[in-house]
This record gives C-alpha cells, structure tokens and sequence, in this order.
C-alpha cells in the first residue's frame, strides 16, 4: 500500500471534527445521565471472583448470600465456569470465611479472588486517578511546548483528551465496571496517543524547516505531506499494539479484560486522533497566528 | 567479509545465550499474588490508645511484628512495607487457610496493663493503660505451674524500673492483664515486684495457657490494625490468569513478528531479532533487580512489544521513504537512522512522563504496570533502536543487504532524482 497521490486530509478533517464534537456530546449526556458503573475500587465494597469447575446459577448463590446476611445491594454475575459477586459492603472476614466455606460445598474445586476496598480508601484512590490523569497532562504539556511549541502542545492535549474522555463514554454507554486498573488504560492511551500524535508533529517541524510559508495553503500543503509520510508507520504501529490489546482482551486474565478492552479502544480512538484531530487542529491554531501577523503587517 | 562475521557470531552467540538462559530465568521470574495465589492487605495503624499519635518507630515496630509472625505462621515470602505515615501493606503468598493467617496476623497480643483510677473491678473500670503492649518483652511468656500445680503464664517486661514503678504506685490495687480488650485476670498488686516478670493466673487447662502464650509471644502489636483495602486470589486462579495471559502474550508477539518480516522483509527479520533480545532482557532485568511480575506487568509487557515495535516501524518507514527519493540503499540508512532518532525519543519520552506519573500515584498493581513501562521504554532504545541500527548498517556495509527489494520498496516506487 503506497499512496501515489497525497491525501487531503486537512480537507476532510472538518467532517470527522463534526463526528468527534457529536461523540463528545454524547459522551456529556451518557455520562450525567447513567454514569460510570464504579466497581469496589471507587465505591467501596467487596468484589468476589469466583473460578468453578461448573457454573451456578444466580439461585445457587442466593441462598449463601441471604444466609450470611449480606444480601442487601448485591449483585450476582453468573458466567460460564464463573461468577462474580459483587457486594456494597465491605466484607468482614468471617462473612468470607462463610462465604468461601458455602461455595466450596457446591464445588470443591472453586478457586477466590477477593478484593475488598474501605470506603476512605476507595474516595483517596479516586482522587489519586484524577490528579495521576490531570499531573501527566500537564508533564506533557511542557514536555512538548519545550521540544515543540505550545500550539502542538495544545493540540496534543486536545487529541489526547478527547481520545481519552471517549473511552470513558464507551464505558458509560455499556455500563462496563470502572475499576482502578481502567485509570491505568486511560494513562496507558494517553501515553500511546501522545506518542502517535508527536510522530506527526515532527514530521510537521521537519518539513516546516524547509517550507517556504507565504500563505495559508502553504501550510495545508506541510500538514498533508506530513500526515502522507507517517500515515503507514501511523496504522503499522495501531495495528501492532491493536494484536497486542486485543490478544490480552480475548485471551487474557480476567482481571484485566475490561483493562484490555479499555485499551483497545482508547488506540482505535488513538490512531483516529492524531492523524484527522491532531494535526489539522494545530494548523488552524498555526493559521490563526499568522492571520493576526499579516493583518499588522498591512 | 568481516562484517559478515561479526554479523553472525553477534546473532548465533545471542541466540544461545537466550535459547540457553530462558528457561531458568523464567523460573526464576517473581510472580505476583494475583498469578501464584495469596493475600494482600493494606492495613491503617491506630495508636492502641486514643489521643496518642502514630510515630515512624512505632509504625516501623508494627511492621517488623506482623512480619515475624508471618514467619512463625510458616507462610512463604512475607512482604510486609510500610506507607505513608500511617499505613502497612502485606503481602503473603501461598497460604491455604486464608482466614486463620488473617486473624493471627492482626488481632492477637495487644497486651495492655490496666488500672482502675476510680477503683473497682470490673472490666470497664479499667481505663488507665499502664503497659502497653511495646513494653513486654518479645517471646518473654512462659507456662509454669504454681504451687498447686495449676498452668500460668509468666510474662517479662522490658523495663524492669519502669514495672517497679507502676507496681509500687499501685500497691494494694488490681492490675489488670488485657489481652485487647479482653481481661485476662486482675491480681492485686501486693509488692513492689523489682524482677520485671508478672504472672497471669486464671483457671486455665494446659493447653488453654500454651495457646494464650503463643498468642503473646507472636509479638505485640505497638498500634492497632484496620484492613483498608484487601486482595486474596486463590492459587488456582491465579495459576489460571498467568498462563492465559501467557497465551495471548504469545499468540500476539508471533503475529506481530510475522507482519514484521511480512512487510520489512530482511530488516523486520533483524527488527523481530532485536524484539526478542529486548523481551528477554526485560526478564534478565527483572530477575536481576528482583521485581515482583504481577498481571498488569504482563500486560504492560506484551503491550509493550505492541509499542517497542514501533521504533522500528518508524526507522523502517523512513529508511524506504529515502530510497523512494532515490537515495542509493547505504544513504537511505545512514539517514533513515539518523532522522528516526529524534522522533522515536520525542514519542518516547512523553510515554515515559505518563508512566511516571502512573508510578507516582499508582499503587500495588499500577505501580508495577507503570514499572514494567518505563523499563521497557529503556530498554526498546538500546534494543530497537541502537541495536537495531547497528544489525542493519552491519548488513547494509557488508553487501548482504543492498537492493530496495530486500527493503520491500519496488524498483517502480523510486522516483528518478
């Protein structure tokens, strides 16, 4: 695959803004309206896995749970070979000693994993996400206004966020368990879309070097040929972290499903951003500077 | 003729040193709780009376505590940290019966000394700690037997001035013996006792008095213990995750090998050789420096070879960018090298700003899937980059590799200068 002819896409840009500005205000309205689902690590709470030899039902468990007493708000996902239990108290030890004592007498091969989260902990863990989140866009920020300037900056930030705060839509339209690890995905895309946005942006400083800019079409024309010159490398590399994200999403654990899941998203959403947001939204900031020079100059 | 050599000596020696090593690394590879079974509890340190606040020592004394009883338990690798001011996380592995290792670990031997101010005798009325549990001496308990021949546990305390003092005070009054916050017995004190030892006297069975002297000597605890955050997996899962994982870790590192070489042709073969030396590095590094692998770390390794991939993705792309511009085969590398650089360290650097901060905030399992990152960032440089750079202009000076086509560029894409 080798384009012969340079793609416009500083042209179609304006469409896909109008796909990403409308995913976006869908993402407003999913996320006040449902929210996210939060699991024990942000809600407090205990998370029971259970691995079996067979698979019960919602009525095997019911039973157990109504006998130990901690029945009110629980959840109970059964699935194949598997359950998962998941509480909105905190579990003491002896309802898990119960617990575990209960389920072992309807398989005696099951295999636990408990994860039991207090709720100051599960408010400080929430705060930690959030400064984690806002602390490596800022990192970022001065990172690439020091290497780059600060319009590329900007609209890295803008690519990445948006990459980001879409995965979190996703997440909020299916109602998938938000769980400390999802945080670790969304650093983990920001990290990758940055990574596939600064590509680009060094293409576009190279080529600036030898460009000579008399108008604004000048401009267009180095964003093309730089987004022509990476665009292979652009999808190359989306498609090999996409096997690697998507091979641990089919395969992997199942603590790290919605992780892997969370990340094969936010790379599709990475890849789209830093080739039809990214760039095109630097050369409107790019373009705007130099309208304001032109117009002194006269 | 040389380079040819040097070439192949630098290829077959790696290879038989990974082919030879691997097996025995990989054993020794530090699993994490969540793959080999096992518990970890972040546990919040109160000071055992109100009002008193949690020092460094006493948080650190607590620390040593829980670990030497989890010794004594017989559980394998205790790791018990502190963190923070006021926080001890533990991390136990392989341990069969969970709940009993849980209640040994926090509740026993807050051993207090207790007077009654207002005078009486009942447990409530015992309000003014006189000894805490820090003042008895370590594996100080014994079971002796009185003059009736009834058990009794004989305990020591650490400052025998400090004991004489508190006994000669009290004179004449209960002192009471509280294991928590339970009363053991309330004697009356009735001398000044200079020895430093005490005895709790109860009618206790023979092994009601071992049992209460294990449980005191595992050590008092200096503060009191609330679990904040818990994790157990049960081994057979874990076992489970970890060869799932190791599956699709697999699956995805031959498929990304195989588009390697199906698009980069000679120079994806040296690309998928410096991703090999590179993942069998990271387990050198890890063995090396002892880092505990947990399942996110396996995820950040195998997304990570989806990422490392990617350095020589872009020196690739250039390399065949320049001969598309009619540069002859050695220009072509000699600037696709040097012009890919600079990107891949921009691109890199702002991945290493993400997951340092991830490291910062992260804790437990975040914090070693930020590790594993930030490694494998470093050490993708060296492999993907310096090491592969050097294969190929070996290969390129050496005659070996010199037509586009060896490059996957057709003579047709070159433009005429």
């Amino acid at each position: 695959m080798h384009f012969k002819k340079d793609f416009d896409f500083v042209h179609v840009s304006k469409y896909f803004y109008m796909i990403s500005i409308v995913l976006t205000i869908v993402g407003v309205i999913c996320l006040s309206v449902f929210g996210l689902n939060f699991g024990v690590d942000f809600k407090a709470g205990s998370n029971v896995d259970v691995s079996l030899s067979k698979s019960l039902t919602i009525s095997d468990i019911n039973p157990i749970i109504e006998e130990i007493g901690v029945a009110e708000g629980t959840s109970i996902t059964p699935g194949e070979n598997r359950v998962n239990i998941r509480f909105n108290e905190v579990l003491t030890e002896d309802h898990d000693k119960q617990l575990k004592e209960a389920i072992l007498k309807l398989d005696s091969t099951a295999s636990f994993e408990v994860n039991t989260v207090d709720t100051q902990m599960a408010k400080e863990l929430a705060r930690n996400a959030i400064y984690a989140v806002l602390l490596s866009c800022i990192g970022i920020i001065i990172y690439v206004s020091i290497r780059f300037e600060w319009r590329f900056a900007l609209a890295a930030i803008l690519a990445l966020v948006h990459d980001a705060f879409l995965v979190i839509t996703v997440f909020s339209i299916f109602q998938l368990e938000v769980e400390l690890i999802f945080i670790t995905a969304v650093l983990t895309i920001i990290g990758y879309s940055i990574n596939d946005t600064i590509v680009i942006f060094d293409r576009i400083r190279e080529n600036l070097r030898f460009a000579k800019l008399k108008t604004d079409e000048d401009l267009v024309v180095v964003v093309n040929k730089s987004v022509n010159q990476t665009i292979k490398r652009s999808l190359y590399t989306a498609l090999t972290v996409f096997i690697a994200a998507f091979f641990l999403f089919m395969f992997g654990g199942e603590s790290i499903k919605m992780f892997s899941l969370a990340m094969v998203i936010g790379l599709l959403f990475g890849a789209y951003s830093s080739i039809f947001i990214a760039s095109p939204f630097w050369l409107l900031l790019k373009g705007k500077q130099k309208n304001t020079k032109v117009g002194k100059a006269s | 003729m040389k380079r040819i050599i040097s070439f192949f000596v630098t290829v077959i020696v790696l290879s038989g040193v990974m082919l030879v090593s691997t097996p025995g690394l990989l054993d020794k590879v530090r699993l994490g709780l969540d793959l080999k079974g096992g518990f970890e509890i972040l546990y919040e340190a109160t000071p055992l009376v109100e009002g008193q606040a949690v020092t460094q020592e006493s948080l650190n004394s607590t620390a040593q505590s829980l670990e030497k009883r989890a010794n004594v338990l017989g559980t394998s690798e205790p790791e018990v940290t502190t963190e923070g001011s006021n926080r001890i996380r533990l991390k136990i592995a392989g341990v069969t019966d969970e709940a009993e290792v849980r209640k040994k670990m926090k509740e026993p031997a807050n051993l207090t000394f207790r007077s009654a101010p207002n005078g009486g005798i009942e447990q409530t009325d015992f309000t003014q700690v006189e000894l805490l549990g820090s003042d008895f001496k370590e594996n100080g308990a014994e079971v002796v037997y009185n003059t009736l021949n009834k058990p009794e546990i004989s305990i020591q305390v650490n400052d025998k001035n400090k004991f004489a003092e508190v006994t000669k005070r009290l004179i004449g009054k209960e002192l009471a013996i509280f294991l928590d916050e339970t009363m053991l017995s309330a004697p009356t004190v009735q001398a000044e006792l200079t020895d430093g030892k005490a005895q709790i006297t109860g009618s206790y069975s023979i092994d009601e008095a071992n049992n209460l002297r294990d449980t005191i000597n595992l050590g008092a605890l200096p503060l009191s213990l609330t679990e904040k955050y818990s994790q157990s997996v049960g081994a057979t899962l874990g076992k489970q995750s970890l060869d799932k994982t190791i599956i699709a870790g697999l699956t995805a590192s031959v498929l990304i090998l195989i588009f390697m070489i199906g698009i980069y042709r000679l120079p994806g073969l040296l690309a998928s050789f410096a991703l090999i030396l590179h993942t069998w590095l990271l387990i050198l590094v890890f063995v090396l420096a002892d880092f505990t692998l947990t399942l996110p770390g396996i995820a950040a390794f195998i997304l990570g070879i989806g990422m490392a991939v990617d350095a020589n993705i872009i020196t690739n792309e250039r390399i065949r960018e320049e001969m598309r511009n009619g540069r002859s085969v050695m220009s072509s590398v000699k600037a696709g090298n040097k012009n890919s650089f600079r990107t891949i360290l921009d691109s890199n650097i702002t991945t290493i700003i993400v997951a340092g901060v991830m490291y910062a905030y992260g804790s437990g399992a975040v914090k070693g899937f930020a590790l594993v990152l930030i490694i494998e960032i470093v050490l993708s440089i060296a492999t993907n980059v310096y090491f592969s750079h050097w294969l190929i202009t070996l290969l390129v000076k050496s005659g070996l590799l010199k037509k586009p086509k060896q490059f996957g560029v057709k003579e047709s894409e070159i433009r005429a200068l």
